[in-house]
């Protein structure tokens, strides 16, 4: 047998196998996240082994949302993640415009300014506005929360937009000029409607870095039970032992889902996003 | 000067000033500035109870630093830090790279184990940090049901396997990290491997290249720059990455990383000065990296085109 005959009929029998191996490593622990989530306690802790429930039970999760009060963290999430989307969106929308379009004083040096944000790290940032925030009496409120949350997305955000903004023809904006639009008017009325997956995908961006945080809603409102969000509230809860593993991990469905949701809805605008820059070189 | 005799440039200009505004705003608020406190605070002796004492103007000293580097719990920390992003950045993209390879032609099913694929990544960290936790647990955990001993994966510093001393909780972490970050690699190569010209291939494939033989000098040389960035960017982000070691391990059993350190400075001891001290040499250290790579890498990179 020649190699490339040897070759490819080893690369035909290991291809399939490392799917299967690939698809069983990520699909088996969510799978199994699921039926853990809807058996007994008890059921866990005598059959370890086990994968499939003998008795399916929907308690824990009404355990989890009313006496564990997973319903109030995940307002509080919602609650987090709409305003993170809203304004993010409202501040970097004119600002990828400016940087699509207009030429001003210091532009080259914002995408520097951006890309270090991008890249700093989140726990040099975490001391001084945990001080700023005790000091300011901010600690425990979701207002803070949202405001480092804009200042870690919008730089991505106004990234993804300006890549889209640009290609956006330019004819079109100057016959909404020549018709009397102002400059916003023109971002209002000819920009934002031909750039809706753009919008799509930045805010399931925004929607996804403010439901997933764990470090500075650690930071911020860990004393304060009420303000928790589910990270939050699945984090600390899992440290004790009073509440069972299985109503954890209904708390568990109960955080990934929605993700997961909002994830596949938008999925080809968002991994297109993110890419973009690869495909170039 | 009144607007009608103003340029349409300098309009322009002011234009965009107005617009991008709020963007520098709150990032000059709420990133630029508090890093520079961060920096001060590093040569300060603050505490939470004396910080409006403490001031711009206040004593600096370089006691921290001193305190901070002469802890032995700094340096195993900083080696734990490098260990667990080298091996977590490798593995990551290794995995990554055979992903998108395998995945790159068409089969039935494609869309579904690709959707899979990207669970790790998209899921919150803190639900995929409890579910290890839980199926790695040595009482009730499922993968511990499959051993023939059970074998504590997070709270074990050491152990034995095959003769050799291991340790146990790094390196489940390390997996961890590469299970959760290889769905990013996957993204950016399979990006990058639909992307390119086939007729390169196929002009192998003529001239009897062996699979093995494509990829190595076809496939490979024009991947080199997505692994680059992705290594970079890894190695960035787990280099000071707090999450997913502490929701897994608290920094317990010898996987105690310098972002872990960073945070109990700050919480539990109450001092501000080392917390940011160290949080400063970490993200040094982190520079010096990122520039003798960069001096190695990519001025050849830049070479190649």
């Amino acid at each position: 047998m020649t190699r490339d005959r040897f070759e490819r009929a080893l690369f035909r029998v290991l291809r399939p196998v490392v799917i299967a191996l690939l698809f069983l490593a990520t699909a088996f622990p969510f799978l199994y996240m699921v039926t853990l989530s809807v058996r007994d306690i008890q059921e866990l802790i005598m059959d370890p082994g086990s994968l499939w429930p003998r008795a399916f039970t929907l308690d824990t999760y009404a355990d989890v949302l009313t006496r564990q009060g997973f319903l109030t963290f995940m307002r509080n999430s919602a609650v987090v993640a709409v305003s993170t989307v809203a304004i993010t969106l409202l501040v970097s929308i004119p600002g990828a415009y400016a940087v699509a379009r207009l030429r001003f004083f210091g532009r080259r040096q914002v995408h520097f300014l951006f890309l270090a944000v991008y890249l700093f790290p989140a726990i040099v940032l975490a001391i001084p506005l945990f001080v700023l925030f005790t000091m300011m009496g901010l600690r425990g409120s979701l207002v803070g929360l949202v405001l480092v949350y804009i200042a870690q997305t919008v730089p991505v955000t106004v990234y993804m937009l300006r890549n889209y903004f640009e290609t956006v023809p330019r004819s079109v904006e100057e016959a909404a000029a020549i018709d009397g639009c102002s400059r916003l008017a023109t971002i209002w009325r000819v920009v934002l409607p031909l750039s809706r997956p753009a919008l799509m995908a930045t805010g399931l961006y925004a929607f996804m870095i403010a439901w997933n945080e764990f470090l500075f809603a650690l930071l911020f409102l860990v004393e304060k039970r009420e303000s928790w969000t589910v990270s939050l509230g699945l984090s600390q809860l899992a440290g004790s032992i009073e509440v069972p593993t299985t109503v954890l991990m209904a708390g568990s469905v109960v955080l990934t889902l929605p993700i997961v949701i909002v994830f596949f809805v938008g999925e080809r605008l968002l991994t297109e996003g993110l890419t973009a820059g690869a495909e170039k070189g | 000067m009144s607007a009608a005799t103003r340029t349409l440039r300098e309009q322009e200009g002011r234009a965009g000033l107005a617009l991008i505004s709020p963007t520098l705003v709150i990032t000059l608020v709420v990133v630029v500035a508090p890093l520079l406190w961060a920096v001060m605070l590093a040569f300060q002796d603050a505490r939470l109870i004396n910080i409006r004492q403490v001031g711009i103007f206040g004593h600096y000293t370089l006691d921290n630093f001193a305190y901070v580097l002469s802890e032995p719990g700094f340096w195993s920390a900083l080696l734990n830090t490098l260990v667990y992003t080298v091996a977590g950045t490798a593995l990551s993209i290794a995995l990554g790279l055979v992903a998108a390879l395998a995945l790159r032609d068409r089969f039935r099913g494609r869309i579904l184990v690709r959707a899979s694929i990207l669970i790790p990544y998209v899921a919150p960290v803190v639900a995929v940090t409890f579910l290890w936790e839980t199926m790695l647990n040595p009482q009730y955990g499922i993968v511990n049901t499959w051993l023939r001993e059970p074998i504590a994966f997070l709270t074990q510093a050491q152990g034995e396997f095959l003769g050799l001393r291991v340790p146990v909780a790094l390196l489940t972490v390390i997996a961890f990290e590469a299970w959760r970050y290889f769905p990013f690699a996957f993204l950016f190569i399979l990006a990058r491997l639909q992307a390119m010209p086939a007729d390169l291939e196929e002009a192998a494939v003529v001239d009897g290249a062996t699979p093995t033989q494509r990829f190595r000098h076809v496939i490979l040389p024009q991947l080199w720059r997505v692994i680059a960035l992705l290594a970079v960017l890894r190695f960035v982000f787990t280099f000071t990455k707090f999450d997913d070691v502490y929701l897994l391990t608290g920094g317990g059993a010898g996987t105690e990383v310098v972002s872990i350190r960073v945070y109990t400075f700050l919480t539990a001891r109450d001092d501000l000065g080392a917390s940011a001290a160290q949080a400063l040499v970490l993200a040094l250290v982190l520079v010096v990296f990122l520039a003798v790579y960069l001096r190695f890498f990519g001025g050849g990179e830049r070479d190649q085109g």
